[in-house]
């Protein structure tokens, strides 16, 4: 990647400082490790202004509040959405999905509606809309992938002469990392009507996006995939869309009156943050983004391209090793793969005698493994602190599986 | 082999062997009881047939797919349950199956090894909350 300096992985891992215990650690796209930067963030409220927001006329309480409030705008910045009034804290990806599907979804989808979905959904954005859609006398219909892991478009065209009330789909597939051409497929689903949400849990951290550019209507995503805390998320939604929407969960802070005879609810974004939100994570989260800009996503998408490319490679060439979806140039950083005779357990149990962390399961996509005929994958996955020579200790507790169970 | 190797110990030589050649591994033609759980964390599926002649376990079958620790035990818990009266195979708990397995089962693996013992409890008795928790 001409003009692109390429990340220097010693010095980032330096801020990381669970790298002193030596886990060689490939699950980061089922939570990431964070820096000394964010664990800063967060030791800093809780020892210098711990304090609640919104309410205290006190010191503390508006410092809290400031802090807590900046991460909106570096969200906003994040994804490029016009305005704060656009980000919505949860507590993550899952949280924000079940928001829109009960705050937009049981205000707008009736019955015989059409919602679309993907078979490389992650759980958390399926079972939301097989519960709208059993309440509301809805169907849903799967856009099926091909033998490489790509989505077919040509069935995901055909589904939106259907015209769909809701199209939702993850920008990166967690299982395999395909990177979805979300653009192109946004404009194709917003021409045909249709409100699309897209998940963002794998895409923020490693792809990110410009909301504007995309026009996706909501885009959820997960701090702690991203260098933050777990316990926060953004929800990005449109300001058109927000504006109508009814409240998900009830409470403290997201009122304007209370009287006897019923509520009136406050504006956006805080109608949706009901009780106190996780303060601490959001700073935190606030210290994820400036960490992640002050190293920049660009150099990030090519040093995980790098080490995806590389671990294709080194993987591919063991016998007896299957990978699955597309190659790294429409991929994120994540390799899913499957050993011949050896359960992904198996291989995960010995490769953690060797310090390797990786993921073996459904990963939560349970469809997809079905789709691809498997019950589980083994799967690694990589971020900016990843080195090449982590991949090389990966292959080589394979090697040594394959060792044990010959 | 290098004996030194922690896994050459978790994955000894019987467990491997458990797995690669199973033992009563199959269906039968009309079992008494039939019954089939899977492990929700990775989607392992084992199954059981078991044909009871006044009151004694007269065969077992097991099927499914699963890793080496799920297979392993569940050939094991065939092995050592038929021929047992059905009182006495109630008896059997989490502990014996540990004990069978003869190695350490990480916390993550736990569900991998009790997997056929759920079967049994499930299936046999009807014990539908049975948890892994141990009711004696």
């Amino acid at each position: 990647m001409a003009g692109l300096k390429p990340i220097d992985v010693d010095e980032v891992r330096k801020d990381f400082p669970i790298f002193e215990t030596g886990v060689v650690y490939l699950d980061s796209a089922n939570t990431s490790q964070r820096p000394r930067q964010v664990l800063a963030a967060m030791d800093e409220y809780h020892t210098r202004f711990n304090a609640n927001i919104h309410r205290g006329a006190y010191r503390f309480s508006e410092i809290a509040t400031e802090r807590y409030e900046a991460t909106r705008e570096k969200a906003k910045r994040y994804i490029n959405a016009r305005s704060t009034r656009e980000i919505v804290y949860t507590r993550g990806t899952t949280e924000g999905i079940n928001l829109v599907a009960y705050g937009w979804g049981r205000k707008n989808v009736k019955a015989g509606d059409l919602i679309v979905l993907t078979i490389l959904e992650h759980h958390s954005n399926i079972v939301p809309w097989q519960i709208l859609a059993a309440e509301k006398g809805a169907r849903i219909e799967w856009v099926d992938i091909d033998d490489s892991g790509r989505l077919r478009q040509d069935q995901f065209a055909d589904l939106l002469k259907q015209e769909p009330k809701l199209v939702a789909f993850g920008q990166v597939s967690n299982a395999m990392g395909t990177v979805n051409p979300v653009v192109e497929m946004t404009a194709a689903a917003k021409a045909a009507g249709a409100t699309v949400l897209v998940d963002g849990a794998q895409g923020a951290p490693h792809a990110g996006i410009d909301v504007q550019a995309a026009r996706c209507d909501f885009y959820a995503f997960s701090s702690h995939k991203m260098l933050g805390p777990t316990g926060a998320g953004i929800l990005y939604g449109r300001r058109e869309v927000l504006e109508e929407m009814d409240p998900f969960l009830a409470g403290g802070d997201m009122i304007r009156s209370v009287r006897k005879e019923g509520a009136t609810y406050a504006d956006i974004p805080t109608r949706f943050e009901a009780g106190t939100m996780p303060i601490a994570q959001v700073i935190g989260l606030g210290a994820a983004f400036d960490y992640l800009d002050s190293v920049g996503l660009d150099r990030v998408r090519a040093h995980e391209r790098d080490l995806t490319e590389y671990a294709l490679e080194a993987l591919g060439e063991v016998p007896g090793v299957t990978l699955f979806g597309p190659p790294a140039s429409e991929r994120a950083g994540v390799v899913s793969f499957a050993v011949e005779g050896i359960h992904p357990h198996d291989l995960a149990t010995i490769l953690d005698r060797h310090r390797v962390a990786i993921r073996a399961g459904h990963h939560c996509a349970q469809p997809l493994m079905n789709r691809l005929d498997v019950t589980a994958t083994a799967r690694a996955s990589f971020y900016l602190y990843s080195r090449r020579d982590e991949i090389e200790v990966l292959v080589e507790g394979v090697r040594d599986a394959q060792r044990i169970f010959a | 082999m290098n004996s030194g190797n922690p896994d050459e110990q978790f994955y000894r030589e019987y467990i491997l062997d458990h797995y690669k050649n199973p033992r009563n591994f199959g269906r039968l033609e009309s079992p008494t009881i039939s019954h089939e759980e899977d492990n929700p964390l990775c989607g392992d599926v084992i199954g059981m047939d078991l044909a009871v002649e006044d009151g004694k376990i007269a065969d077992v079958r097991f099927h499914g797919r699963g890793c080496a620790i799920s297979q392993a035990s569940a050939s094991l818990l065939t092995e050592r349950i038929k021929g047992l009266t059905v009182e006495e195979a109630r008896k059997i708990n989490k502990e014996d199956v540990f004990e069978e397995l003869g190695i350490e089962i990480s916390p993550a693996r736990i569900k991998c090894a009790l997997l056929s013992l759920k079967v049994l409890k499930v299936g046999a008795w009807g014990l539908g909350d049975w948890t892994g928790e141990e009711e004696e």
